[in-house]
């Protein structure tokens, strides 16, 4: 590790926790733990509680029940300590549209208590990581989506903190732009950063996380890596039946009455575990499951 | 050891100095920005109702007491600069960092909670308060107003008044819904407090029912402040100015605080 002083040997932990926005219970009873050193991915659908429960690890929300960990602090009470060492990046776009790039960097790593000798460093550090040095006198208005986004990623690697919070990275963001998100953060997990993305992308999920978490109202549903994950509920291999509309309604009810697990992929039916259906089920295209798979069988969400 | 290792090191406490100062360095850098807008606004306006006033009613009135019209108008001014210097960054910098920007809920990200940001936000308001409150007093020595060692105090209870009413036009933002609510404000809470005052008038001229208005106002306590400083006064009844001004500061403090949590903090 470069550095960094080891954390605590879990960096997040929730238990029993309960928030409620009114007669709306945005998490119901979620019990979370992240170990350090983990990039941990928090899969879910919109409206699942994942920004709420980012909102609580920075005690911008307090749980109505229930305990929060940070770091080994005690939320809401040490959660100044806790952000001492964390870094945010938040899914909505919270920068000074007025400022340069090192303006609001040279005034988080103030915030963030950077000692005054090594300001400069950390900022034209941040500025590298976030390809931005060539910008680094432009004000945040005159920044491309993708531009700002970056920006906002190296507002919270400033301090170096040990626990990287991620709100939906990459949501709204272009595949080119995408891909160099990924690759930092990939960076990060190779530094022995912990890392808590929440997002509803499958994709980034699957290749960025080592453990994923998924999460539907308000609580988790299952949790393990990718591969855990797909091999206990979407099996090894998925079967593809195409066909018309009429003959991939048949087959659903067919596979409700057998008990196939099976799921809509765009224009066909898909079969989960079909490894075991040998010999009874329809022609079709094989493939292996993925986590797209296992999560909308363990949701019954269909993807956006 | 790297950065993020000394700062976990690092216990921090109520008001820490090191978050007031970063949340008042990002005010600083973008006041470097627009500097010259705000010091125009928060000077030419407090010196054109001065002149105006006093040489427009200079010539009707020539004396109040024994103070020369303009001199007593200049001095009323400050206050007036003071008000609309605090009052309006306190309402509406506030207002659209936190809703349009959200530029709130990121320093609220960092190690930095709602009382120091609050607290930041009006020192600063606070300090330009002073500093602009000498505006109308440097017109009025160029116009015969004679220098005193008081007028040193000045820019301290400038400061003094400006953190009770930036403390109140964070409130404002705080419980207002839409912008638009500012207008209420404005007409019916800060026009009047500026017109019963003393600043352009003394207050023996109105109804009692307004002179006892006038003695609740803080404004007025900054009016007479100003006035006795200026002209090298001091009575019993300055203590008791201080004193409100002080009381009024805290409270508008506390209660913006407050507010602005239970608006930030889900």
């Amino acid at each position: 590790m470069l550095g960094r002083v080891p954390g605590p040997p879990a960096a997040i932990e929730l238990r029993g926790v309960v928030k409620r926005f009114g007669a709306i219970t945005a998490v119901d009873g979620l019990d979370l733990l992240v170990p350090s050193g983990v990039c941990f991915g928090l899969l879910g659908p919109n409206g699942a509680g994942k920004s709420t429960t980012m909102r609580m690890l920075t005690a911008q929300a307090l749980s109505d029940e229930g305990t929060i960990e940070v770091l080994g602090y005690a939320l809401p009470r040490e959660s100044k300590q806790a952000r001492m060492s964390m870094g945010v990046v938040p899914q909505l776009d919270n920068l000074d549209v007025e400022l340069t790039c090192r303006q609001i960097l040279g005034v988080f790593a103030r915030l963030y208590r950077v000692p005054r000798a090594q300001r400069d460093d950390a900022v034209d550090r941040a500025l590298g990581i976030a390809n931005l040095e060539g910008r680094a006198d432009t004000i945040v208005r005159d920044l491309s989506g993708g531009m700002r986004r970056r920006l906002l990623v190296a507002r919270g690697l400033i301090h170096q903190p040990n626990l990287v919070l991620l709100d939906e990275p990459t949501v709204g963001l272009d595949p080119q732009v995408r891909q160099e998100l990924w690759t930092l953060i990939d960076g990060l997990r190779a530094e022995g950063v912990t890392v808590l993305m929440s997002t509803h992308y499958i994709e980034e999920a699957e290749r960025l996380a080592d453990t994923v978490a998924v999460m539907s109202a308000g609580r988790i549903i299952a949790q393990g890596t990718p591969a855990e994950l797909v091999e206990a509920h979407a099996g090894r291999e998925v079967l593809e039946v195409y066909g018309p509309p009429a003959e991939l309604a048949e087959l659903e009810k067919l596979a409700a009455e057998r008990d196939w697990r099976h799921r809509r992929s765009g224009p066909a039916v898909a079969l989960l575990g079909a490894e075991e259906l040998n010999g009874e089920a329809p022609d079709g295209v094989r493939r292996p499951a993925n986590l797209e798979d296992a999560f909308v069988a363990l949701t019954g969400q269909e993807i956006e | 050891m790297s950065a993020g290792a000394s700062a976990v090191s690092k216990r921090s406490h109520r008001l820490d100095p090191a978050a007031l100062a970063g949340v008042m360095t990002r005010d600083v850098v973008l006041f470097k920005r627009y500097w010259k807008a705000t010091t125009f606004s928060s000077v030419v306006q407090p010196t054109i109702y001065l002149l105006a006033f006093g040489l427009g009613f200079g010539s009707l009135v020539s004396h109040v007491g024994h103070v020369r019209y303009v001199e007593y108008v200049a001095t009323g001014v400050v206050a007036t600069a003071v008000l609309f210097s605090s009052a309006f960054p306190g309402m509406f910098n506030t207002f659209i960092r936190w809703q349009f920007q959200r530029t709130y809920d990121a320093l609220l990200a960092a190690p930095v909670d709602v009382e120091e940001l609050v607290t930041a936000e009006i020192l600063w308001i606070s300090i330009r308060a002073g500093v602009y409150g000498l505006a109308p007093l440097i017109v009025g020595l160029a116009f015969g107003l004679t220098p005193e060692p008081g007028m040193l105090l000045v820019p301290f209870i400038g400061f003094l008044t400006g953190f009770g009413f930036a403390g109140f036009g964070v409130l404002i933002a705080a419980v207002a819904k839409t912008i638009d609510n500012f207008n209420y404000v404005t007409s019916a809470v800060l026009t009047p407090m500026f017109l019963v005052a003393g600043t352009f008038f003394p207050i023996s001229t109105l109804p009692p029912v307004l002179r006892t208005i006038a003695l609740f106002n803080p404004l007025y306590h900054c009016v007479s402040l100003v006035r006795d400083a200026s002209f090298g006064i001091f009575a019993p009844r300055d203590l008791v100015s201080a004193a409100v001004l002080l009381a009024f500061a805290a409270l508008m403090w506390r209660l913006s605080i407050w507010r602005l949590e239970s608006r930030l903090i889900d």
